[in-house]
């Protein structure tokens, strides 16, 4: 359990990754150094300066639709952002967060009960997070995604293991090696 | 050996090809990717990824094409230097490079034959679907995913459930291929597909061009990949393998009809493209500009109908009509034919081949408080430009009708309304 409270920053349904970057402030626009601090510049013009590492984004259906743009959740990860829960996510942006190593859970319920500005402490790796009395139970990413977080990043994991996520499992019946 | 494919749908078939064994949806596979697309804005990231992380390796340079698409030509120092970078690195690593004006990336790798039935085609771009008109398995993944795939040539995917897209019927006269998509699109709903494929049939009635606009939308829907069952038309224009084809006892997730004589011009209201509307119940609203272009929509036969609706008449005195053909081979058979001609005196904008404002960067960025109608394919707040300004997806009947008129508006004659 994270000995820090952090903030609960939500969000409604279908944030996009145009919403978390815009285009005009990918890195290629304005340099590498600078784009983070324009996440949610459309949305939440507060948010690059207020969140605090280790803060939760909570947001609803469809969390992060549209562009496979990886620098969206870059500057999260460089903001320090410490998870992401939501209703459902969207494929890229989700398999995105994961090979970044930013933990990513699907839990409805949880989403129904966070507010916006709750204090939270968040355990990743017991996948708990808990609110003054309240504990709740976030579902682990399935089977070796929860390893590549464990990894910290997909690309650390295939230096690690000398092959991809999932290799294993479809070596199993393929023979596939190497 | 091509593995017993009995039962399966297309996109089992192609993963189960590729991994040389028979996988069914929700297995994971590990496959060589035939292509990889890396666009000018990710470029940076995946390559400094390869000789930061991966020991400067690149499996298969003669499998990856570069492209110089999305901010093209440069709209600053900053993007100009970057791009610099880019051309370089793939030069001296002998990757495939389009440079500034050759088109947008999904066009290009199209024309290029880059993107061939059965293919695994991964791009760094999530209209990566778009390739599925030839029925190649396309889809997009992020700076990491691509580097990764760059360097080992490989990549891991679960096999995707499938939902199966039924047309039936023809189409009443006005309704585009980007209404059909958009029906599509606002039938399934934006995660109406995720991480499934969706599989169109019915197709006989849209072209190549028509096919694109379909499979381009396939991610708008949340679809990892949107497969056009290979016809006559597409081994007309390629070679489709053998076992790339329908088997009637393949098993599909879900299926949706759609009575395309049912369908009339549709436009995506702000600030989502599942926000589908009718035109007509739009129709007068004023609007700024209008672009034509993209992924979706760049096409000759778009030009063509902008043309033919514009022909000999003039764009609105307040609207201003953008127009960015999506490749150099477009712009110059449209410029062949007559078309950029009959544009220009109507009084049409050209930009260079490429994304042009499509993500909001440079060449007709919209002000607040702007109303634009694109043809393209995404009208999220801000997309365009401003958060302010609001961004109706529509065909390119609709583009030109609206450009006459300077209010959104359905051409004559081909909407029930009137
Ligand atoms: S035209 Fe638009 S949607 Fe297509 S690749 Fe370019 S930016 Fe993306």
């Amino acid at each position: 359990m994270s000995a820090e409270r952090v903030r609960i920053w939500k969000f409604g349904d279908a944030v996009n990754t145009d919403d978390m970057l815009p285009g005009k402030y990918a890195p290629l626009m304005v340099g590498e150094e600078a784009f983070h601090r324009y996440a949610f510049a459309h949305l939440r013009p507060e948010f690059a300066a207020s969140v605090v590492a280790g803060d939760v984004l909570v947001g609803g259906r469809n969390w992060g639709l549209g562009s496979s743009r990886e620098y969206a959740p870059q500057a999260l990860k460089r903001l320090g952002v410490g998870a992401v829960i939501a209703d459902s996510f969207a494929r890229i942006h989700y398999r995105n967060l994961i090979n970044l190593g930013i933990p990513a859970f699907a839990a409805p319920e949880v989403v129904a009960a966070l507010a916006d500005g709750d204090r939270v402490r968040l355990d990743v790796e017991r996948g708990l997070l808990q609110r003054d009395e309240d504990s709740f139970e976030l579902p682990a990413p399935g089977g070796f995604l929860s390893a590549v977080l464990a990894a910290g990043s997909v690309l650390a994991y295939v230096r690690e293991h000398g092959r991809f996520p999932g290799e294993d499992e479809a070596a199993e019946s393929s023979g596939f090696r190497g | 050996m091509t593995p017993e494919l009995s039962g399966l749908t297309l996109a089992e078939r192609i993963l189960s090809v590729k991994a040389g064994r028979r996988a069914t949806a929700g297995e994971i596979v590990v496959v060589l990717a035939d292509q990889v697309m890396v666009v000018d804005s990710i470029a940076p990231a995946v390559f400094s990824l390869i000789e930061r992380e991966l020991d400067g390796v690149i499996a298969a340079p003669e499998r990856i094409s570069v492209v110089i698409d999305h901010v093209a030509p440069a709209s600053s120092v900053q993007v100009a230097t970057t791009q610099k970078g880019v051309r370089e690195y793939a030069r001296e690593r002998g990757l495939r490079l389009f440079d500034v004006g050759r088109g947008i990336c999904h066009q290009i790798l199209f024309e290029e034959g880059l993107a061939q039935p059965g293919w695994v085609v991964l791009g760094a771009d999530s209209h990566s679907t778009t390739y599925g008109a030839a029925c190649a398995f396309g889809t997009g993944m992020g700076a990491s995913d691509i580097a990764l795939a760059v360097a080992t040539g490989k990549t891991w995917l679960r096999v995707p459930e499938t939902v199966r897209v039924r047309f039936q019927g023809l189409r009443p006269p006005g309704v585009a291929a980007k209404d059909v998509a958009l029906a599509v699109v606002g039938r399934l709903g934006a995660d109406g597909a995720t991480y499934a494929s969706i599989e169109y049939h019915g197709v006989d009635d849209f072209s190549m061009s028509e096919r694109l606009t379909l499979a381009n939308l396939a991610v708008e829907a949340g679809a990892k990949v949107g497969l056009v069952v290979p016809d006559a038309l597409t081994r007309a224009a390629f070679e489709v393998p053998e076992w790339l084809q329908l088997d009637p006892s393949a098993r599909y997730a879900k299926t949706v009809d759609i009575d395309l004589s049912a369908l009339e011009p549709l436009v995506a209201a702000p600030f989502q493209v599942d926000n589908v509307h009718p035109a007509s119940e739009l129709a007068g609203l004023a609007v700024d500009q209008v672009f034509v272009g993209t992924c979706t929509n760049g096409r000759l036969d778009d030009l063509h109908e902008v043309a033919a609706i514009l022909a000999g008449k003039r764009v609105a005195e307040r609207t201003r009509l953008l127009i960015i053909p999506a490749s150099s081979k477009v712009f110059e058979e449209a410029a062949a034919d007559g078309t950029v001609t009959t544009l220009l005196a109507a009084g049409a904008i050209f930009g260079t081949p490429g994304c042009g404002p499509c993500m909001g960067r440079h060449m007709g960025v919209l002000a607040p408080g702007e109303v634009c109608v694109s043809t393209s394919n995404r009208n999220f707040m801000g997309r365009m430009g401003s958060p302010d300004a609001k961004i109706y997806l529509a065909s390119p009947a609709v583009a030109a009708a609206t450009a006459l008129s300077g209010r959104l508006s359905v051409p004559e004659g081909e909407s029930d309304v009137g």
